[in-house]
């Protein structure tokens, strides 16, 4: 499942006092099985972005490819596309409506049409996936859980319909840090397992320099910078300049070296720097 | 997709139309709407269409921008049209099948067509060229002398305030989910009328629950603010007549006094 986008261009409200251009001639190419961070700062277009990718939105011009299929032509089946590639918005857990939780993850698959048995494995699997006991809440409605849980319920909801990417626009907004965690360890597992496409939008830097494959750096509607994590985080003044910034971590290590310590500086997670300290604190006592 | 319905919607520009007070807007409007309802004649509807065709070049709003807010509501002007058209007794001039199209029905369905584009037009000015702040404020100082009688002028202004203030993110909010529950398979173009009325459930449930939601948060956030009613509260900005506020009332209330002369006549 490889999308490939070309010269991308989207304009909302074209010829009205309140035309504005969201997103300015993108070209991308994401690969099949990548684990996606797409970063930047508030109106950079991320939400634009990812909404062309399941044809929720057409663009103004350009083309966006999907496993060799334009679906920017008119003649596209839409529901095809929104099973293969399977978006979570932000805050999924406000469309929810079903009396249970069951009806409610159901309702995709059931859009899909497929066959009552099929729907129910599916929704079991969606369900335990999250990480939620699917005997004991499945007739529950999806207002009696907490504000975490009906998340995983909304985020079944996508799952169920069984996407070869999965699109998730901060899916960690407003969770305490337990439940973050584990919706993040799912992510990952996703991906492993599965071996999904993974898009993840995020603000968190720790999550996407511990999670991602390679990262997208959102700029005023354009990309501004793309790479694995190691070599974007190292442009720091460029990524503060947009708003944004590298993980904590990775400033630490900076101050580190500034202040003369023979560590390298790219470090990017808790446990890499652990190491490299630990290692200099090693060669100190030797000598 | 919702966002495209523009009747109405402020356009922001500064004009001498954007700038007139918006007490005598609004008193404007209703002698406007008035005076439509006092016309008998296609002559008398000629200084209606110059009064309009004035205040729209003032307003620097495009023409096109008004006939696209028109687009929605042609159905039921072309309603008004064909009941009209086929409803009214008299002069028969043609038949079409069992239905008779008469000399008067014609004359009537082109005069309440007529009327009822001009009326939409001249509303939507109002609001075109008005933002809803100053509109609201216009409303809360027309109501005032009335406080004496009990009408709650500030909460009236209050309660439209919100209103009006929660449209677009309603809208937005509608957009939101109609868009997630797209994205799990869900169709709300395609099917016959039971069928999409069936599928707008997804859709109202959550829109409900989060317009309580935030109706609730709203109320909760005015109180910590510590609001209560209009009582001794100030504004900031004050609303005051100017020169062009004045020919602008005589100039309605001259269109008012020419309709009424062309109907006793």
């Amino acid at each position: 499942m490889s999308i490939i986008i070309e010269n991308l261009t989207h304009i909302y409200n074209p010829k009205s006092p309140f035309e504005t251009t969201a997103l300015k001639d993108i070209s991308l190419c994401i690969e099949k099985g990548e684990f996606i961070g797409l970063i930047g700062h508030t109106g950079s277009g991320k939400s634009t972005l990812i909404q062309h990718l399941n044809g929720l939105l057409k663009p103004s011009t350009g083309k966006i490819i999907i496993n060799g299929l334009d679906i920017t032509q008119k003649d596209v089946k839409l529901k095809a596309i929104r099973q293969k590639v399977g978006l979570v918005f932000q805050y999924p857990e406000h469309q929810l409506f079903e009396e249970t939780i069951y009806k409610d993850v159901a309702f995709g698959p059931t859009n899909l049409g497929l066959s009552e048995k099929e729907i129910e494995t599916r929704v079991r699997a969606a369900i335990e996936w999250v990480g939620l006991p699917f005997d004991e809440v499945k007739e529950r409605s999806p207002f009696e859980l907490s504000g975490g849980q009906r998340r995983r319920v909304a985020i079944a909801g996508v799952v169920a319909m069984k996407p070869e990417v999965l699109i998730l626009d901060e899916p960690t907004a407003g969770l305490d840090p337990k439940g973050r965690d584990e919706i993040l360890e799912q992510v990952k597992s996703l991906h492993r397992q599965y071996k999904m496409t993974v898009i993840l939008v995020s603000h968190s830097m720790e999550d996407i320099a511990k999670l991602v494959d390679r990262i997208i750096v959102m700029h005023k509607g354009t990309v501004a910078l793309t790479g694995v994590p190691r070599e974007v985080f190292k442009h720091v003044e460029l990524l503060e300049e947009i708003g944004l910034g590298v993980p904590q971590i990775t400033y630490l290590m900076k101050k580190l070296k500034a202040a003369g310590k023979p560590i390298k500086e790219d470090a990017l997670t808790i446990v890499e720097a652990k190491q490299e300290i630990l290692n200099w604190m090693g060669r100190m006592k030797k000598c | 997709m919702l966002r495209d319905i523009t009747i109405g919607q402020y356009y922001p520009v500064n004009s001498p139309i954007h700038r007139l007070d918006p007490r005598v807007k609004i008193l404007a409007t209703f002698i406007y709407i008035t005076a439509l309802f006092i016309v008998k004649h296609f002559i008398a509807y000629s200084y209606i269409l110059a009064f309009l065709g004035i205040a729209i070049v003032l307003s620097k709003v495009p023409v096109s921008y008004m006939i696209r807010g028109l687009k929605p509501l042609f159905l039921i002007i072309f309603l008004t049209f064909g009941i009209n058209i086929f409803m009214t007794k008299g002069e028969i001039i043609y038949q079409l099948g069992p239905l008779d199209i008469t000399k008067e029905g014609l004359f009537q369905a082109v005069f309440m067509a007529t009327r009822l584009i001009l009326l939409i037009i001249g509303t939507s000015l109002l609001t075109l060229t008005t933002s809803p702040i100053q509109l609201t404020d216009g409303i809360e100082k027309l109501l005032n002398p009335f406080r004496k009688i009990g009408v709650p002028a500030h909460e009236l202004a209050m309660m439209m305030t919100i209103a009006l203030r929660f449209i677009p993110t309603l809208l937005e909010e509608t957009d939101k989910i109609m868009k997630a529950q797209m994205a799990r398979g869900a169709d709300f173009e395609s099917g016959n009328i039971l069928n999409r009325a069936k599928s707008l459930v997804p859709l109202l449930v959550p829109l409900f629950i989060s317009a309580f939601r935030r109706a609730d948060e709203l109320a909760m956030a005015m109180e910590a603010r510590c609001y209560r009613g209009g009582e001794n509260r100030t504004r900031m900005k004050e609303l005051s007549l100017h020169g062009r506020d004045f020919i602008a009332s005589i100039m309605t209330l001259t269109v008012l006094a020419a309709v009424i002369v062309d109907r006793i006549l």
